[in-house]
C-alpha cells in the first residue's frame, strides 16, 4: 500500500487504486448533483457530498446518484444542470447560492424533473429552497466565546460581507454580549472561501491584535492550525476539524444536510414531493456541534448545552429583542425578533461588532 | 543512430493540417492508457470527451457558447503576442468589459430601447480597452514591464467588480445577495436559435476574427505588427513608432477581452455576479497560441477548448470521472498539440554518431 | 504593549508569507536568466505541495518530503523542458498547459490526503539565541525552510554573478546564437535551468503544504505562482530584489489584514487591491531607468533556439 502511495506521487499508474467509478445503470433512479467546490474541499462541498453518499446508503440500488464538482457560478453551471435533467435525472440539488438563476431557468423547462436549490429564495413549482440556520450554532458558539475569552475581542475571519456570513458574526456578537457585555468582535475579510494560507494569515492578525477566540466563515481548517500553534481557541466550520487543532477547537458547527437530501429524495421517489422553503436549524438536525473541548469548564458546557436545547426547543430566539445596531439605534424592540425575511437580507452589524459593511 | 531535429527550409504546408491531426491520434493512444489506468473503459471516456457533448443540436450550439469568449479573448491577444507585447491580463480586462457594459444596465435598468445593447457592448470594449491603456500607458511612459502591470491589474479588476456587486449594484430586491439585477430583454444578447443559448456574442467572435484576419493581412497596421514582432529593429530602421503598436496591441486586446466580457453577462450569464469568468482570459493565452495565432487557427483552438470543458462535465455525469481527470486530459491535449507543431518548421532526422553536430 | 514587540508576530507572519513566493521566484529567475519563460510555476507548485504532503504522512521525514518536492517540481519542469526546448513548442502555452496538468494531478493524487493534518515542519530551537528578545524569534525562530530560502538567494546571486558556469548561463540567456558558436550547450544548460526552476517551485509548493499551512487540499497554492511570476519582472531579474518583492507584496497582504481587523473603514475590497497597486507603483518607480533594466533582462527570454537557426 505505501509503495503504491509512494508511486503516485510520481504520477504514475497507481493513481488506478484511488479511483472508483460507479457502474452502469439499470432501472434505478438518477439523483443528480451540482457542487461549486471540489468535494475534496473539506468544506462546504465535502458536506454535501456526504449528504450524497447518505442518500446512496439509505436508498441502495433504488438509485443512482451522480455529481458534478467544481461547477462555475454563472453559464456552466447552467449547461450541467440542464444536461443532468436531460439526462432523466428525477431530483437534482444545486447546492450553491449562485446556481439559483440556472437552476430557475433550467426548471422552467424540465417541468417534471424536481429541482432543490440550497441557499436562494427563488422557488418554482418543481423548485425546492433549502438552507440551515447556522447562526442557531453560531449563537450558541458565542456563548462559550463570551465565557472563554480573556482578552474579550473574538476574531472572525469572514469570507465575503454576505448576509449569510453577517447572520453569523451577528449571532455570535449578540450571545457573547449576553454573558460579557465588554466583548468586541474583529473581523478581516479575506475575499474568498477559500486559500488556506490567506485565511491562515488573517488569524493571525486578529490574534496579533488580541483576539484570543478565532470564528472563522471559510472553508479550510487553516484559521484552527493557526489558533493551535499560538494557543488560543477556535471554532470548527463546517466539520468537525478536531484533528487539525485537537487542543484549539472548542467545538465545531457542522452542516449535515444527509437527513434532508434521504427525505427528500425518497419524496421525489414516491411522488409525494411538494415546493417547499425549508430552512432547518439544530430541531431538524441539519446544524449541529462537535463533541465540545474537555478544556471547557463545566459550567460552559452547561449554558451551552442549555442554550442549544431552549434554540432547539423554540423557547430561545437567537435574534429576540431588545438589542442595537452597530451605530447604537435599536434594531429590534424588547418582546418582539426579527422576522426571517429581514434575517435572510441582514447587511448590518450588531453593537460590539468593529469595522464598516461595504455599502 | 540519433535522432535529429532539422530546420525545413520553408514551413511545411501540409504540416500545418497534419500536426493537429497527429496531436489527437496521440491523445487518443495515450487517453486509452490513462483511462484504462483509472478503470474507465477507454472507448466509453473518449466518447464523453469528444463525441457525446456535441451529438445534438443543443450541445453544439453550447459548444459556441462556452468558444465565444475564449476565442475573443484569444483574437485579441494574438494580435499583441505577434508584436512581442505580452498582454495576460485578459482576464482582468474582460472583466472591466462586463462593469462597463453591464454598468450601462444598472444605471439604465427602466429604459427599454433598440439602443441599449449596443451602447452596453460599445462600453464593454471601452472599458477593457481602458483596462488595457493602463499597461499601455505603463509601458510607453514608464518602461513598466507589461506582464507584471496586465497581470496584476486582474487582480484588481476582480476585486473591483467583486466590491461593486456587493455593494451598490446588488439587486435591490435581492436580499442583499451579492448578484445584480437580471438583464432586461432589451440588454440582454439576441438569442440566435430558439431553445438554445447561442448568442449575437458569438456573431461578434467571427466578425473579429473576419477583422483581424483582414487587417493583419491587408493594412498598414497590421503590416507593422508582423514586422516588429519578426524583427524589432527592422520595424524601427522602416520607422515604425514601437510605442504605437504597443498602444495598438493593448487598446485592442483590452477592447476584444471587454466585448467578450459584455456578452457573457449581456449572454448567457444575465447579470453581473462577483464572478463572472471561469479564467477565459489565462485559458485565451493558450488558445491563442495553439491557434498560432492566426484568427482561423484560433477558432478551431477556441473549439476545441470549449469541447475538453464540455468533455470534462461530461465525463463527470456519465462516467463519474472526477474533475482532476479532466485537467490532466486537458494538460495532455495541450502538450501533444504544441508539441506537434514542431513539424510545421523542422522534421526529424536520424543522423549517425560521429558526424559533427550541425 | 511597549515599543517593538507588536511587531514581532507581524513579521513573524510576513515571513511564512514571502517564503514560498522566494522559492518560486528565485527558481523561476534562474530559469529566465537562460532565457525560457515558463509560466507553469503553479502547476509545479502544486505538485510539488502534494508530494511533499504525501511523503510527510507516509514517511514522516520532513527532508525527504523536501527533496521528493523538489525532484517533482523538478520532474514537471523536465516535461516543459521536453516540449519547449527539445520540440521547440512555444514556451508561454507550454508553461499554462503545465499549469492544467499539474492542477489537475495533484488533485487526482492527492485526494486521499484531503482533510487528513500533518505536523508542521520543527521550527529552530538554538537555546538562548532563540528567546532572545525581538531578535530571537526572528531571527533564530524560523523552520529550516526560511533559511533555506535566503541561502538560495544568496547562492543563486552567486552563482549568477561570481562563478563562470553563471556567466555562460547569463549569456545563453542573453545571446543563445553566440553562446552556441562558442561551443556551449544551449539546450543543456537550459534543461538545467528550467529543472532548477521547477525544483524550487517544488520546495516553495512544500513550504505551503507543511509550514505555512501544514495540510494538502486541491488547488491549495491559490495563485501564489502568478505572483510568483510577477516579482521577477519586478526584480528585474536581481536575485536580491526578489526577495524584496516577495517580503514587500507579503507584508502589505498582512498589514491590510490588520488594517482591516483595526476596524479601518475602507472596504475590504480596497485594500486586498492594495498589495496589487503597490507592485505596480514600484515598478514603475524602478522601471524608468531602462538601460538597467536592459541590462538585466535575459534578451533572449522566451525566444526558442535551434542551433541550426
Amino acid at each position: 500500500m505505501k509503495l503504491k502511495m509512494i508511486a503516485s506521487m510520481l504520477g504514475t499508474a497507481a493513481v488506478a487504486g484511488t479511483m472508483l467509478v460507479s457502474g452502469v445503470a439499470s432501472a434505478e433512479e438518477k439523483v443528480g448533483f451540482v457542487y461549486v467546490g471540489p468535494v475534496g474541499d473539506h468544506g462546504w462541498t465535502y458536506r454535501h457530498d456526504l449528504g450524497r453518499q447518505a442518500v446512496e446508503k439509505a436508498l441502495g440500488d433504488k438509485v443512482k446518484t451522480t455529481f458534478v464538482e467544481s461547477v462555475k457560478e454563472g453559464p456552466d453551471s447552467e449547461r450541467v444542470i440542464r444536461q443532468l435533467a436531460a439526462d432523466g435525472h428525477k431530483i437534482i440539488y444545486t447546492t450553491s447560492f449562485g446556481f439559483m438563476n440556472p437552476t430557475l431557468k433550467v426548471a422552467k423547462q424540465f417541468p417534471n424533473v424536481k429541482f432543490e436549490h440550497a441557499t436562494g429564495y427563488k422557488r418554482g413549482e418543481n423548485v425546492s429552497t433549502y438552507s440551515a440556520r447556522f447562526y442557531e450554532g453560531r449563537y450558541v458558539v458565542g456563548k462559550i466565546a463570551g465565557k472563554m475569552t480573556k482578552t474579550n475581542i473574538i476574531g472572525y475571519v469572514g469570507s465575503f460581507p454576505i448576509p449569510e456570513v453577517i447572520r453569523g458574526i451577528n449571532a455570535v456578537a449578540l450571545a457573547a454580549k449576553s454573558v460579557n457585555p465588554n466583548i468586541q468582535i474583529k473581523v478581516t475579510w479575506v475575499n474568498t472561501w477559500y486559500d488556506p494560507g490567506k485565511e491562515g494569515d488573517a488569524a493571525k492578525a486578529l490574534i496579533d491584535q488580541g483576539a484570543d477566540i478565532i470564528l472563522q466563515h471559510t472553508d479550510s481548517p487553516a484559521p484552527l492550525q493557526v489558533a493551535e500553534s499560538r494557543g488560543v481557541w477556535a471554532v470548527g466550520q463546517a466539520s468537525d476539524m478536531g484533528h487539525f487543532a485537537p487542543k484549539a477547537q472548542l467545538t465545531a458547527i457542522i452542516d449535515n444536510w444527509d437527513g434532508y437530501y434521504v427525505e427528500r429524495t425518497k419524496a421525489a421517489l414516491d411522488g409525494t414531493w411538494k415546493s417547499q422553503d425549508i430552512w432547518g436549524g439544530f430541531k431538524s438536525g441539519m446544524v449541529q456541534l462537535a463533541p465540545y473541548n474537555s478544556a471547557i469548564p463545566a459550567d460552559v458546557v452547561k449554558l451551552a448545552e442549555e442554550t442549544r436545547a431552549a434554540i432547539t426547543d423554540g423557547s430561545l430566539k437567537p435574534f429576540a429583542g431588545p438589542f442595537n445596531k452597530q451605530d447604537g439605534s435599536e434594531a429590534v424592540a424588547a418582546g418582539s425578533e426579527l422576522d426571517d425575511g429581514v434575517l435572510l437580507g441582514m447587511d448590518w452589524y450588531v453593537e460590539g461588532v468593529q469595522g464598516k459593511l461595504p455599502k | 543512430m540519433l535522432l535529429k531535429i532539422e530546420k525545413r527550409p520553408e514551413s511545411s504546408h501540409s504540416m500545418v493540417y497534419v500536426t493537429p491531426i497527429l496531436a489527437l491520434l496521440l491523445t487518443v493512444l495515450t487517453g486509452i492508457v490513462l483511462f484504462k489506468i483509472l478503470g474507465v473503459d477507454p472507448i466509453e471516456a473518449l466518447k464523453n470527451f469528444f463525441i457525446v457533448p456535441i451529438n445534438n443540436q443543443y450541445g453544439a450550439t453550447e459548444l459556441l457558447v462556452k468558444a465565444t469568449p475564449l476565442i475573443l479573448c484569444a483574437i485579441g491577444l494574438s494580435v499583441g503576442f505577434r508584436a512581442n507585447v505580452w498582454n495576460i491580463g485578459a482576464e482582468g480586462q474582460l472583466t472591466l468589459g462586463a462593469i462597463f457594459g453591464g454598468g450601462v444596465f444598472i444605471y439604465f435598468h427602466d429604459v427599454d430601447s433598440v439602443f441599449l445593447l449596443p451602447i452596453m457592448i460599445v462600453m464593454g470594449a471601452i472599458g477593457g480597452a481602458l483596462w488595457g491603456a493602463i499597461p499601455a500607458f505603463l509601458k510607453t511612459r514608464f518602461n513598466a514591464n507589461e506582464i507584471l502591470t496586465s497581470l496584476m491589474l486582474v487582480y484588481v479588476a476582480l476585486l473591483l467588480l467583486s466590491l461593486l456587486v456587493h455593494g451598490s449594484w446588488k439587486d435591490p430586491d435581492g436580499y442583499n445577495f451579492p448578484e445584480s439585477r437580471i438583464f432586461s430583454d432589451s440588454a440582454t444578447m439576441p438569442i440566435l436559435l430558439e431553445g438554445t443559448r447561442l448568442h449575437f456574442g458569438t456573431i461578434l467572435a467571427l466578425l473579429a476574427a473576419l477583422g483581424t484576419w483582414f487587417m493583419l493581412g491587408k493594412t498598414l497596421v497590421g503590416f507593422q505588427i508582423k514586422v516588429i514582432g519578426a524583427a524589432p529593429k527592422a520595424g524601427s530602421y522602416a520607422g515604425f513608432s514601437q510605442k504605437k503598436i504597443v498602444w495598438f496591441c493593448l487598446l485592442f486586446g483590452g477592447a476584444m477581452a471587454g466585448i467578450a466580457g459584455v456578452s457573457e453577462v449581456a449572454g448567457p450569464v444575465g447579470q453581473l455576479l462577483p464572478s463572472i469568468s471561469p479564467g477565459y482570459g489565462f485559458t485565451a493565452i493558450i488558445v491563442a497560441f495553439l491557434g498560432r495565432l492566426h484568427p482561423v487557427g484560433i477558432i478551431f483552438a477556441g473549439l476545441l477548448m470549449a469541447l475538453t470543458y464540455l468533455g470534462g462535465e461530461t465525463a463527470q455525469i456519465n462516467l463519474g470521472l472526477p474533475v482532476a481527470v479532466t485537467g490532466v486530459f486537458q494538460g495532455m491535449i495541450l502538450f501533444y498539440l504544441l508539441a506537434c507543431d514542431v513539424l510545421v518548421n523542422y522534421r526529424f532526422r536520424l543522423a549517425r554518431f560521429g558526424k559533427a553536430a550541425s | 504593549m511597549n515599543g517593538f514587540e507588536w511587531f514581532i508576530p507581524v513579521i513573524l507572519t510576513v515571513i511564512t508569507a514571502a517564503t514560498p513566493l522566494v522559492f518560486a521566484g528565485i527558481g523561476e529567475l534562474v530559469t529566465e536568466k537562460s532565457g525560457v519563460l515558463n509560466l507553469g510555476i503553479e502547476g509545479m507548485m502544486i505538485v510539488g505541495a502534494v508530494a511533499a504532503f504525501i511523503t510527510a504522512t507516509l514517511t514522516g521525514n520532513y527532508l525527504l518530503a523536501v527533496v521528493v518536492a523538489a525532484l517533482s517540481g523538478a520532474f514537471m519542469a523536465f516535461l516543459f523542458g521536453i516540449l519547449t526546448l527539445s520540440l521547440m513548442a512555444n514556451q508561454v502555452a507550454t508553461g499554462l498547459a503545465l499549469t492544467l496538468f499539474g492542477i489537475g494531478l495533484s488533485a487526482l493524487i492527492g485526494q486521499d490526503f484531503v482533510g487528513e493534518p500533518v505536523q508542521a515542519i520543527a521550527k529552530l530551537n538554538i537555546g538562548g539565541l532563540s528567546d532572545l528578545p525581538v531578535i530571537g524569534p526572528i531571527l533564530f525562530g524560523q523552520d529550516p525552510l526560511v533559511y533555506l530560502s535566503f541561502l538560495m538567494v544568496f547562492l543563486v546571486s552567486w552563482f549568477l554573478f561570481k562563478t563562470k558556469a553563471g556567466l555562460i548561463l547569463r549569456a545563453v540567456g542573453d545571446s543563445h546564437d553566440a553562446a552556441h558558436s562558442i561551443g556551449y550547450s544551449v539546450i543543456g544548460i537550459r534543461y538545467a535551468a528550467v529543472m532548477f526552476g521547477g525544483a524550487m517551485s517544488g520546495i516553495g509548493g512544500a513550504y505551503l503544504s507543511l509550514a505555512y499551512t501544514p495540510m494538502w487540499a486541491e488547488n491549495m497554492t491559490a495563485g501564489r505562482g502568478w505572483i510568483a511570476l510577477a516579482l521577477i519582472v519586478f526584480a528585474t531579474w536581481k536575485p536580491g530584489l526578489v526577495l524584496v518583492g516577495a517580503y514587500m507584496f507579503g507584508g502589505i497582504t498582512i498589514l491590510q489584514l490588520h488594517a482591516q481587523a483595526a476596524g479601518l473603514d475602507i472596504p475590504s475590497q480596497i485594500l486586498s487591491m492594495l498589495p496589487y497597486l503597490a507592485t505596480i507603483v514600484v515598478l514603475v518607480v524602478i522601471s524608468k531607468d531602462e538601460s538597467r533594466i536592459r541590462k538585466h533582462a535575459p534578451a533572449c527570454i522566451g525566444k526558442i533556439f535551434h542551433p541550426a537557426a
